[in-house]
């Protein structure tokens, strides 16, 4: 196995005084798409706000590509190459869809900004036809491409995406595993957590499943199908 | 007094000449109450807060005019680099400093924080500076510019043309700088922003700064022709809220053209119904846009 990208160890975090994750193990090596699986309210988009800086880990530690990350500000987050293609997509409605893109290299990736647009453009050539529209008003679809294309302008050295399959059509969401199928080819790890048990489980090289905010599985796509109670009482497959 | 009134002639309101004056004089008023309403809707549009404290800021820049010219000498219009980053400062440092630690990241804290902020401000200039009324006076304060046959006071037109070149900035600042792009940003989708890294906090403080560092710019161009006391920012408080609600709440461009619409109906009110009840007209438009464009002029529907 490749070294390991993502160390997480006995995460806790919640909003308050309500815990929502209680003590969280998770790995991911470089180079692996590793799929988060569990129903809604399980925790998956609180742990990934929590690897993001933007909920305060009450204990445990996140290590990332070398550096303790735990507690750490999002901008210092961001500034290690994690970043997130939130649930919801979080595009900035009132801004054109180049203006978005190039927040995405607010921070990071500055460098190789034109590089890293043309690249956008020809995953999604959609994105090129509306530069100058308000992201605002674009498609549900569209708006998926952009906040994956923006996430992608920060060159990552992971990408979490959070239910990016939420809202879209069949034959979208057939593109859009196809795409993280593509991206992954080319090196990049990835984080996926989703509803879409099948289609994830068909790309991911690991998968863990979440319930109650802690990790009930963690093992090979093949087990997890191979094991009906497993399916039955974690997925309602 | 009751004699001496029917001594004089009723003033022939509906002259041509006098209205293009009176207009005009509207115009130039207009752009310092948009100039006032751009920090107020920036401020609005990014913190979706009114910052109750505009007033008192504002007051407290023409007191930092006052002060520039009787201690040193100092022309309000020369003052402009040193008002301008002063408030940005003092805006910046009262975000960070007060208002983001006191409101524990709620909006309605941030209101009372600033409506505070306003009383403690204005009580701390009737401290300081007593409630005399000041006045500077420049050279050219009584000096007049003939357009076209209506004598203008020259420090209307410095106020017109800076206003305009200020607010020229400011738009270019929020449309086409990163700065500006990360503003409108954390404008409408606060998450969104953290997760591409931008600090949020720093963004709300440089609003806020850039929004009181529009009352410096407005301070220098109003002092040669207006006064300072304590209370001197409420007037202009009310008349911009009402310019960012008649524009739309955010809005620049109505921020703009509401200043100069509400400058110039105060004008020619003033003209045909008299001083005192000149400004029932900006109230009047204000009711009237409330019920049938209740989102403002130039503000998008919620």
């Amino acid at each position: 196995m490749a070294e390991t990208l993502l160390e997480v160890q006995g995460l806790t975090a919640g909003y308050g005084a309500v815990r929502i994750l209680h003590g969280l193990d998770l790995q991911i090596a470089a180079g692996e798409i590793v799929a988060l699986l569990g129903s809604n309210g399980a925790g998956k988009s609180t742990f990934n706000n929590t690897l993001s800086g933007i909920v305060r880990a009450s204990g445990g530690a996140v290590k990332f590509a070398g550096e303790t990350i735990t507690r750490a500000a999002p901008m210092a987050i961001v500034d290690a190459g994690l970043i997130q293609v939130p649930e919801g997509r979080r595009v900035f409605p009132n801004l054109s869809v180049l203006e978005n893109l190039e927040l995405g290299a607010y921070r990071r990736g500055k460098a190789g900004k034109t590089a890293n647009l043309e690249r956008v453009y020809s995953l999604f050539p959609r994105l090129l036809e509306r530069l100058t529209q308000k992201a605002g008003t674009l498609s549900g679809g569209e708006q998926q491409m952009l906040a994956i294309g923006r996430g992608l302008m920060a060159e990552p050295k992971l990408l979490i995406l959070d239910e990016p399959s939420l809202g879209l059509s069949p034959k979208l969401v057939e593109e859009l595993f196809a795409l993280i199928g593509t991206l992954n080819r080319e090196g990049l790890s990835i984080l996926l957590v989703e509803q879409n048990v099948g289609q994830s489980l068909e790309i991911a090289h690991r998968a863990y499943v979440m319930e109650q905010g802690a990790i009930c599985f963690s093992g090979l796509p093949g087990e997890l199908l191979a094991n009906p109670a497993l399916k039955r009482a974690y997925l309602g497959m | 007094m009751k004699s001496d009134e029917k001594a004089y002639p009723p003033p022939a309101m509906l002259d041509p000449a006098i209205l293009f004056a009176s207009v005009l004089n509207g115009l130039t008023t207009g752009a310092v109450y948009a100039l006032i309403a751009l920090g107020l809707t920036l401020i609005y549009g990014v913190l979706h807060i009114i910052n109750f404290a505009h007033g008192a800021a504002l007051m407290m820049a023409l007191y930092g005019v006052y002060f520039l010219h009787e201690k040193l000498g100092l022309d309000p219009y020369v003052s402009l680099p040193i008002m301008v980053p002063a408030m940005f400062v003092a805006g910046y440092a009262l975000y960070r400093g007060v208002i983001a630690r006191a409101s524990h990241g709620k909006d309605e804290n941030i209101l009372l924080i600033t409506l505070g902020l306003s009383i403690m401000l204005e009580n701390a200039a009737l401290y300081f500076f007593k409630s005399d009324t000041l006045t500077i006076d420049t050279a050219y304060t009584l000096s007049t510019v003939n357009i076209f046959g209506a004598m203008i006071a020259v420090p209307k037109m410095v106020a017109f043309f800076g206003a305009l070149a200020t607010t020229a900035v400011l738009l270019l600042v929020i449309g086409k700088t990163s700065l500006g792009r990360a503003i409108r940003a954390c404008a409408k989708e606060r998450q969104g922003a953290r997760l591409v890294g931008i600090n949020v906090d720093h963004v709300f403080a440089m609003s806020f700064g850039i929004g009181l560092a529009c009352l410096g710019a407005a301070a220098c161009f109003l002092l040669p022709a207006y006064y300072v006391n304590p209370q001197v920012g409420n007037g202009f408080v009310l008349i911009a809220f009402t310019i960012v609600v008649l524009g739309g709440m955010g809005s620049f461009v109505g921020a703009l053209i509401g200043g100069f619409l509400i400058g110039v109906v105060e004008s020619v009110g003033g003209l045909l119904l008299g001083e005192s009840l000149g400004q029932i007209g900006i109230f009047v438009i204000f009711i009237i846009v409330l019920l049938f464009r209740p989102q403002g002029l130039f503000g998008a529907r919620a």
